[in-house]
């Protein structure tokens, strides 16, 4: 009996499988993503057909495609994972190429019956990939620095094509759950020190081009950061989106001014209402309570994916799971630290909650495969 | 398919990596919900503000300006209704057929048309876009015969001043115009319909001085409008009140008869009530026309007016002041009356001229009248007599009385730029001159001559004062709204009858008497006898060389050196209804230039025989219809100021 078979024996068939499955994970995100419903039934004025509606059909999509990707068992999605990330570059690629001119950047692919945006699909491709990498990697050579050539590479090839396009909040979250991975994987500390301190010497250069000809980032991205760093500098114009989004959340007060009572929102003050900024509206009319409920929710998310995979000796499974469990935390923490102030306004969504079909099913598609490991791990 | 490191594998590091990322994501997510707490549980009011701020905003129905009667219930200044077509670019869906069918039912030109286009091009959808303005009932009648084929298009009613006898009532009523900065930055009034860009205020006359009243009050609505400015609903309102309407004293017919006689002079002429003050005319010539500002005077016409050296803009009623010259002297006479320095009997010896410390001072007569009482002096006008008799009783005193007859002192009428005149005192000219009062100020302060200055308002006054007896003040604004402004000052004066009457007596010998300097403008018809005085005042000084080879004649003088002729009356004597002070400016002798004006005018108010107040319509409590209140007007900002 080899190794594989034994580990085969111990995994849960059939009717186990769905005893197996997590039950409670997928009861928060169905939750988190009702919460997404409400308020884009709201925002929309009481209009489900508008965004409610179509996202309901997204997440019905998106939660089937968990459950089927739960019943999987996860070694087949180890050895799809760089085939995936093959098709995901392409894709960005392509996007490169031909994408639609979408705001100013390239972002999507029109697929007629939905855009895909290939970005999205990268972050779990990534995650894949690395963890592929790290599972197969023999454990002593982790932190050798030849070793760590190929994630790296595996990560700036995507990175350079998504802030190509440009999209600084994607690349953020790419890079993010990246180094994630990396580090749950064991790789030394001394080099996040040394990246640290190279990304300090980064942000200096990056400031430091402006206005060269070697400029690093596109005018906007500066004004985005100059905004940040002091919001009432431009409070019509690049402060606007901040300055607003503080006041919904502001007005909201404790208990929120009540289910589709926000005015901010409502009134179209709030730019992205739907997408990025959807939590502002929800803050708004659910004051702190309700923004601390959803966080609440994304908090177990994060914890039961932890507690999955450290319980989990897959090591392939374990690292996808925290590897998307942390893309997840990144989506939410970028997402709220830009509507309250705290980070740049770069565009990340709201998982789960703002408006959108990439995102919405390759997180599911994501947690599908946090539920396959889940399921699947050895006993 | 080899499992080769997960075989031995060490979960225990995999776990405390994945704790301290945990531990890092978990203190994050701490950091996110103390800002969600700080800027949602502690700063709620400041932020709930903002939001309300954000969404509510303040949408002024302008209110309808308060109209202005005369005393006879004419409609002096009126608010005349102004079409115009404007167009809504969502609405309209297809700006540019609308506005083609449009041109087939009014007259648009193709111009016209493509500066629609382009005006509306720049502005957001809904913004409505004016077409075509002043147009008449009949062309907005078929326009909105024809509404259901034009999408997007809206008559719309506003307002703008007119005034329709501009002529009579230019220097009273005054004028309207858009409110300038400069305004803004000269009136304490935190209005908010001020700020509404070209609201028209009152710029001159009552209409100025009457703004608080005339303007009304706004109907504020609040509105909820979304981010880009579209309405959303309207939240509430607060009723606004039209101004208020007010009624003139003045007859518009007198005032026409007045100004007609002084059509080609320079004058001015008041016209007064002596029981109640109720000022029926109040005329001064050249006029000008007060709709002309209201649509944006023209550089050309403002320039006409301002370089006319007849001055029609200014009211030389209430802001000219001149030297009253002999029409002063009743003012010298019942000071040194009640100041016992003189009686009625008393002769003074009358040679045509005085000698005073090293002076000449000459009667215009130059003969001299040889012995002159009190009424004599009135009605020859004799100089020599009040040089003497204004030494005896001093300038102190003929100032005091002077005052008590409503002269050197403020009247407050709701006109702009009344001037005070003068009542010169020693005190006055030691401070505003610099130098000593000597006893030749005296002497030409006798006859009215030198630091006094009167306004016809003010003499009329004086006439009216001296016909009754008491202290009546004008009134120029009989009602405000329902409210009925009150009589002033229809109190005795403290001024012994007796002398009043002996002052009436010699201004009765002015006209009725065959010597009287006025002779010649006598009221003939029984019961309607005028009692006056001329005057004439000098505006240059007559040299001694020039005394000595013959006074210049007035003729052969340029205008502006020749004498003002002035005249004050009240008739009728036995019972005075009237009081009347003319001034022609550089008109010569007071008796034939001005005094056959009083008489005139006098008469004309005499047989009219006031029968008192028109009845007005009553003023309709309208409330907030933007459409019929709005007064938009088709004006090029032009501001004077």
């Amino acid at each position: 009996m080899s190794s594989y078979d034994r580990q085969m024996e111990d995994l849960p068939t059939g009717f186990g499988k769905i005893l197996a499955y997590h039950w409670a994970l997928t009861l928060l995100i169905i939750s988190a993503s009702s919460i997404g419903f409400l308020m884009l039934f709201s925002v929309a004025d009481g209009d489900i057909s508008r965004w409610a509606q179509p996202q309901m059909i997204r997440f019905a999509l998106g939660l089937t495609l968990m459950t089927i990707m739960a019943f999987i068992p996860i070694h087949i999605f180890r050895n799809l994972s760089f085939f995936v990330y093959l098709f995901a570059l392409v894709l960005l690629v392509i996007v490169e190429i031909a994408g639609d001119a979408s705001k100013g950047s390239q972002r999507w692919i029109d697929l007629g019956f939905m855009r895909l945006q290939p970005s999205e699909l990268m972050k779990i491709a990534l995650v894949m990939v690395l963890a592929l990498y790290y599972s197969w990697l023999d454990r002593d050579r982790v932190s050798k620095p030849l070793w760590l050539l190929p994630p790296l590479i595996l990560t700036l090839m995507p990175m350079a094509l998504v802030l190509r396009q440009p999209d600084l909040g994607t690349a953020v979250l790419l890079f993010a759950g990246a180094v994630v991975v990396m580090f749950v994987a064991g790789v030394s500390w001394w080099y996040f020190a040394t990246g640290a301190s190279a990304a300090a010497g980064l942000v200096f250069a990056v400031f430091y081009s402006k206005g060269q000809s070697w400029q690093l980032l596109k005018d906007y991205q500066y004004k985005r950061i100059a905004t940040f760093l002091d919001p009432s500098n431009d409070p019509l114009g690049a402060g606007y989106h901040i300055t607003q989004s503080k006041i919904a959340l502001g007005s909201g007060g404790l208990s929120g001014r009540g289910f589709m009572q926000g005015t901010q929102g409502r009134l179209n003050f709030l730019p992205e209402k739907h997408t990025d900024f959807i939590f502002t509206t929800l803050a708004e009319e659910f004051g702190f309570v309700g923004g601390a409920t959803l966080l609440l929710i994304y908090l177990l998310i994060v914890v039961f994916c932890v507690a999955s995979a450290v319980s989990n000796t897959n090591r392939f499974g374990a690292l996808v799971t925290l590897g998307v469990s942390a893309t997840f935390f990144f989506y939410f923490a970028v997402n709220m630290s830009m509507v309250m102030g705290m980070a740049p306004v770069v565009g990340v969504p709201l998982p789960l909650v703002s408006y959108g079909g990439s995102a919405m099913l390759v997180l599911l598609a994501g947690f599908g495969l946090v539920q396959s490991a889940h399921i699947h791990r050895p006993r | 398919m080899r499992w080769a490191n997960d075989k031995k594998p060490k979960p225990k590091k995999l776990s405390r990596r994945a704790f301290i990322m945990l531990g890092m994501q978990v203190g994050l997510m701490g950091l996110l919900g103390f800002r969600m707490r700080q800027l949602g549980v502690e700063q709620t009011k400041q932020f709930r503000l903002l939001a309300e701020e954000n969404r509510i905003n303040l949408q002024l129905v302008p209110p309808a300006r308060g109209l202005i009667y005369d005393r006879l219930g004419n409609i002096v200044a009126s608010n005349t209704p102004l079409y115009r077509i404007q167009i809504v670019r969502e609405q309209a869906i297809n700006p540019m057929q609308v506005l083609r069918k449009l041109a087939d039912i009014i007259p648009i030109s193709e111009d016209e048309i493509a500066q629609v286009l382009d005006n509306m091009a720049k502005r957001r959808p809904w913004v409505p876009v004016t077409v075509t303005e002043n147009l008449d009932w009949a062309q907005v009648a078929a326009v909105a015969a024809n509404a259901p084929s034009l999408p997007g298009i809206s008559p719309i009613v506003g307002a703008y001043r007119n005034y329709p006898k501009p002529e009579e009532f230019c220097h009273i009523v005054g004028y309207v115009g858009p409110v300038s900065d400069y305004d803004l930055s000269k009136i304490e009034d935190d209005d908010p319909l001020l700020h509404i860009p070209r609201f028209q205020i009152g710029k001159n006359g009552v209409e100025a001085r009457a703004e608080h009243d005339l303007r009304g009050k706004a109907e504020i609505k609040r509105i909820e409008v979304n981010a880009v400015g579209r309405v959303m609903r309207e939240i509430d309102s607060k009723a606004g009140e039209p101004g208020k309407n007010l009624q003139l004293t003045v007859d518009a017919e007198l005032q026409r008869a007045a100004l007609e006689r002084i059509r080609d002079e320079s004058a001015g002429v008041v016209l007064m009530d002596v029981h109640s003050g109720d000022i029926l005319a109040l005329a001064s010539a050249p006029t000008f026309d007060p709709n002309k500002f209201v649509t944006g005077i023209s550089v050309a016409d403002w320039k006409n007016l301002n370089e006319n050296e007849y001055r029609p803009l200014a009211n030389k009623t209430v802001s000219g002041t001149y030297p009253p010259g002999s029409t002063f002297k009743m003012v010298v006479a019942l000071a040194a009356l009640e100041a016992g320095v003189i009686d009625a009997n008393e002769q003074v010896r009358c040679t045509g001229s005085v000698e005073l410390f090293g002076s000449k001072f000459h009667c215009w007569r130059r003969g001299g009248h040889g012995q002159v009482s009190l009424v004599r002096s009135l009605r020859e006008s004799c100089d020599v007599y009040f040089y003497e008799i204004a030494q005896r009783v001093g300038i102190e005193r003929i100032s005091e009385m002077a005052r008590k007859l409503g002269l050197g002192i403020r009247h407050d009428l709701p006109l702009p730029a009344i001037r005070k005149g003068l009542a010169p005192t020693k005190e006055w000219k030691r401070t505003v001159k610099g130098a000593d009062w000597v006893i030749g100020d005296t002497l030409n302060a006798g006859i009215g001559q030198g630091f006094t200055l009167a306004s016809p308002l003010q003499l009329a006054i004086m006439a009216a004062r001296i016909a009754t007896g008491t202290a009546i003040g004008p009134r120029l604004i009989n009602t405000v709204g329902e409210d009925l402004m009150p009589v002033k000052g229809n109190t005795p004066l403290d001024i012994n009858p007796e002398h009043l009457a002996l002052v009436r007596r010699g201004m009765f010998e002015v006209v009725n008497g065959a010597r009287g300097t006025a002779r010649g403008s006598k009221i003939t018809t029984k019961g309607m006898e005028m009692a006056g005085k001329t005057g004439t005042s000098q505006v240059r000084r007559i040299t001694k060389k020039e005394r000595a080879s013959g006074v210049i004649r007035n003729k052969d003088l340029p205008w502006n050196r020749r004498d003002h002729a002035l005249f004050v009356a009240f008739a009728p004597f036995d019972n005075p209804k009237y009081a009347i002070a003319v001034i022609v400016e550089h008109g010569g002798g007071g008796s034939k230039a001005a005094a056959p004006i009083a008489r005139d005018i006098m008469l004309a108010a005499l047989e009219k025989d006031d029968t008192g107040y028109g009845k007005l319509p009553s003023q309709k409590r309208r409330t907030g219809d933007p459409d019929e209140q709005t007064p938009q007007t088709p004006l090029k900002p032009r501001d004077r100021a």
